[in-house]
């Protein structure tokens, strides 16, 4: 019965998206973390998403494509870097080096991974009540 | 008058097995809605319907382990689905909306048949009991 491969394909989702939803997560907490060098600072982190064929599956010709995180990377976008020589973790030139994060792109995208997350909930619990109900086929009703 | 089940149900029981495949990739859908690259798939119902009823699974007796099962691969033919609007730059094709109302049609669908056949087994059942539990 493929409903019940449904769960497998929710889950991987469900996965997914708490995998890019962490990410943001540590996006927007180290949004602020300072550094003074441009190894040290904290870069912002984007998971990569990939569909999900499982070759033994295929073979006996009942696919499922899941969602799989084939990675995390790291965004090669140039940092920020801010003259303030005050500053107690400034360089010897006087700059201090913050993430290349943007906080609006990161709730932008928490938001669609939340959305996405309970699009994923919403077809399990569907498809639990297609499988429940079958399974009372028959029964006095 | 006998009482053939095959009759008493109809189309409904392979109806609801291309439901419940077509559930599945629709699912599959859903789940990979944020995967770069990924096209949106569905299942042709009338076809899928018309290969269940003909029970034409396409299967191929394997004479060896070796050989490849590929039996109910043509009997879902998956299609991709045309997208609505322009590629957005990811090369995915799935509109979400449009996969969460299939899904839910879908469903619906599955379960219209599944409360045709309960009412179909209860009337069995009391022609078979005579009525009275």
């Amino acid at each position: 019965m493929s409903a019940f491969k449904i769960f497998d394909i929710t889950g991987s989702g469900m996965t997914a998206q708490s995998v890019r939803m962490n990410t943001t997560a540590s996006n927007i907490a180290n949004a602020n973390s300072v550094s003074s060098s441009v190894d040290q600072t904290y870069r912002g982190r984007h998971a990569v998403f990939a569909a999900e064929l499982s070759d033994a599956k295929r073979m006996q010709g009942d696919d499922s494509v899941g969602v799989k995180v084939l990675g995390i990377v790291e965004s090669d976008a140039p940092l920020n870097v801010e003259y303030a020589p005050n500053h107690p973790l400034a360089d010897e030139n006087g700059y201090i080096y913050k993430p290349n994060i943007n906080i609006m792109e990161e709730m932008a995208n928490m938001i669609s991974a939340s959305r996405s997350y309970d699009t994923n909930v919403q077809t399990a619990d569907a498809a639990k009540q297609m499988v429940m109900r079958t399974l009372r086929l028959g029964q006095a009703n | 008058m006998a009482i053939s089940f095959e009759k008493a149900f109809g189309m409904h029981p392979e109806a609801m097995l291309v439901r419940d495949r077509r559930a599945q990739v629709l699912a599959e859908n859903i789940a990979n809605a944020d995967t770069p690259g990924y096209k949106a798939k569905d299942i042709d119902f009338q076809q899928a319907l018309n290969n269940a009823k003909s029970r034409q699974s396409g299967a191929m007796s394997r004479t060896h382990e070796q050989h490849f099962n590929i039996s109910t691969s043509s009997q879902y033919d998956t299609k991709f689905r045309n997208p609505d609007q322009p590629d957005t730059g990811d090369g995915n094709s799935v509109d979400i909306h449009r996969e969460r109302n299939a899904f839910m049609q879908n469903s619906l669908e599955y379960q219209a048949s599944l409360s045709f056949l309960n009412s179909r087994i209860s009337g069995l059942k009391k022609a078979l009991t005579g009525g009275g539990q």
